[in-house]
Formats: C-alpha cells, sequence, structure tokens
C-alpha cells in the first residue's frame, strides 16, 4: 500500500473483505485517486453507501461516512446536502441498490439536479447475497434465480440517468482505472447531479456461473467491449452490437441546481418572518 | 542516461492470489508461488507503467522508481 492509501483509507479495516479479484477494490483506488487530485480536504467529503458488496465502501474510506439502508443511500445524501451545502458528497451503490429497490430515489435525484456525485458500481448481479439477477444481468446470462438464463432485458443505467435528467452523466469501467478517475474528478466538479457508471465484475457470483475463468478474463472482457463514446460515434451500428460506449456520456449545465432554487425558498421564507 | 529502473513489491500478507498482475503485466513481472499469490520474479524487466499498482484490487503492489546514482 502507498500512501495514498494511508492518507484517504481507514488502515484498521484492511485488508478489505472484497473478495479475491473483485472490481470493487479498483473503483476504490481509482475514487481515493480522483479525491488526492480534487485536492478536498478529508473533513470536507461527505461518502454515503447502500446496501450490498459496494456498500462496504463506506467503512474504508476515511472520510464522514455513512452506512444506510438499501436504495436509501441517495435520500440521506440529500438530507447530508441540503443541511451541509459546504460538503462534497459522493453517493456509492451497486446496480441492486440504485436500479432496483433504490430506482426510484435515483430518478427524482436525477430530476432534481443537486450538487453530488453518484458512483454506481454496476457488476450485473446481487454478488452478496449469492448471485440472484439484478436489473442490469444481460440477457440469457446464468444467475441463482435463473438458472437456465435471465428472459429479462437489461436497463441501461447511463442513458435511464440522462433521460431523468442528470446533468452529468458518464461510464467508466473497472479496467480503464486511469479514466474512472478523469470521470470521478469531471463528475466531482459538475455544479449538479451527476452519475458515473461503472461497469465492474463479480467473479463470484457472476463470473462463474457465465464461463469467465477468472477476474483477469472478465477485466479482459470491459477492455475488449468498452468503445470509447467518441470513436463510437463514428462506427457503425452493427459493430457496437454487445458492446458498450465509455466516457463522458452526457454534460449540461442548462438546467439550474436546486441548492441553488431551494436558496431561493430560504430567501422569501425570511423575508416574510422579518416585521 | 541510463535506462530507469523499478522496484516493485508485493505485500504477500494480503495479496488474494487473484491473478490479475500476473495477467496484465505486459512485461511479465510477476510469476505465482504454491499459494498462486504474486511473485516479482524479473522487477528488471519492468518500465514502470503501474498497470499493475492500478488493478490490484487489494493495494499490495507498490512501484517506486530507483532514483539514478551519478556513477549510473
Amino acid at each position: 500500500m502507498g500512501e495514498l492509501h494511508e492518507k484517504y483509507l481507514r488502515m484498521n479495516k484492511m485488508p478489505h473483505i472484497w473478495c479475491a479479484g473483485c472490481g470493487n477494490g479498483i473503483i476504490m483506488g481509482a475514487f481515493i485517486t480522483a479525491i488526492d487530485r480534487l485536492g478536498y480536504d478529508k473533513d470536507e467529503v461527505a461518502a454515503v453507501s447502500g446496501i450490498g458488496c459496494s456498500g462496504r465502501i463506506t467503512g474504508y474510506l476515511d472520510f464522514n461516512t455513512i452506512h444506510t439502508t438499501h436504495g436509501r443511500a441517495l435520500a440521506f445524501a440529500t438530507g447530508i446536502k441540503l443541511t451541509k451545502p459546504r460538503l462534497k458528497v459522493f453517493v456509492f451503490m451497486g446496480d441492486g441498490d440504485a436500479v432496483a429497490i433504490g430506482g426510484n430515489h435515483l430518478i427524482h435525484a436525477c430530476r432534481r439536479n443537486l450538487d453530488m456525485t453518484a458512483v454506481i458500481f454496476n457488476n450485473h448481479i446481487y454478488g452478496m447475497t449469492g448471485g440472484q439477477f439484478s436489473p442490469t444481468t444481460f440477457k440469457n446470462k446464468s444467475a441463482t434465480t435463473a438458472p437456465y438464463g435471465t428472459t429479462d432485458p437489461d436497463f441501461d443505467i447511463a442513458q435511464l440517468c440522462i433521460g431523468a435528467g442528470a446533468t452529468y452523466v458518464a461510464r467508466g469501467t473497472s479496467y480503464h482505472a486511469r479514466l474512472l478517475t478523469d470521470l470521478i474528478v469531471k463528475g466531482a466538479e459538475h455544479p449538479g447531479f451527476s452519475v458515473i457508471e461503472v461497469i465492474t465484475h463479480c467473479p463470484v457470483n457472476f463470473g462463474r456461473r457465465n464461463n469467465f475463468e477468472s477476474p483477469a478474463q472478465m477485466l479482459l472482457w470491459q477492455k475488449e467491449h468498452g468503445v470509447a463514446a467518441r470513436k463510437a460515434k463514428a462506427m457503425p451500428l452493427e459493430d457496437m452490437e454487445g458492446k458498450f460506449t465509455i466516457g463522458e456520456l452526457y454534460r449540461s449545465t442548462e438546467i439550474p441546481e436546486y441548492l441553488e432554487e431551494y436558496g431561493r425558498v430560504i430567501q422569501a421564507a425570511n423575508e416574510e418572518k422579518q416585521p | 542516461m541510463g535506462k530507469k529502473r523499478f522496484n516493485v513489491t508485493v505485500d504477500r500478507t494480503i495479496c488474494k492470489a487473484c491473478g490479475i498482475c500476473v495477467a496484465f503485466c505486459p512485461m511479465s513481472v510477476f510469476t505465482t508461488d504454491h499459494d498462486d499469490k504474486a511473485v516479482v520474479s524479473a522487477p528488471e524487466r519492468c518500465t514502470g507503467c503501474r498497470q499493475c499498482e492500478l488493478l490490484c484490487p487489494d493495494f499490495c503492489i507498490t512501484v517506486v522508481q530507483v532514483e539514478e546514482t551519478a556513477d549510473g
């Protein structure tokens, strides 16, 4: 472990409990590198997580942290940001957390455009509870609850968030760790609700059931299937079949940030109180 | 001006033997031991790309550039 880990992680909680080869560790590494680059003071960062393997991250990060209930990380984070606007709020969720049980919270957080950054660990499975399929499990893939393959089409988290009104949306992977750091930095700097979807891998509960022999093979899959958004624009549609775009996917500064809007309410209420 | 040299170390106590560094090192610096944990077998080949450091999920690997001495 290097200086960065000693500075930003709770070293008495290391080594972490994530399985051998799990992508969550790589994402945590990319995140602390991003925080270091942003130059934020540890006390001005708030990290909020939900339930699932990804939720463990707030036990390891040495910031103001809160490990909340399943799917409700964004609701807690909204409260934190509204009461302490000076805090830089980061929300960590898994795919089950963000788009299944917490799907409603996600779309409404996108709609409000409150200045926070959500990092969604999309490993396409419920890892912690034993490998049940999630809303992002690809069609025809195996899961403990779909031994003959899933029948449901999968959610595209990034597109869902763009549609719901998030003003910064990007997609990274655990393989492209340097890109992921860049995307987290840009998302944090963006004034509004930012979503970084991270395509990651669960070697134990997704990989083993879907013919991936090792964690490295899953990372290789990400390398081969992630296409830079700029490059994808120039590619014929059939070449993108089964692949996904990575990089910055959407950015808008036209929609007002929620704290500014809410500030007007506070001002109006204060003026009314004056004798 | 000589070739840049790097010190690569693996913390064996926290390595979970996932094999990611072995698979992705472009210079084949790593091999595995009897527990499938990573071993730095050919540090002289390291070019300092830090792919192993970035992709190790358990932060066991550190790559440090060796300071050049005056007499090379």
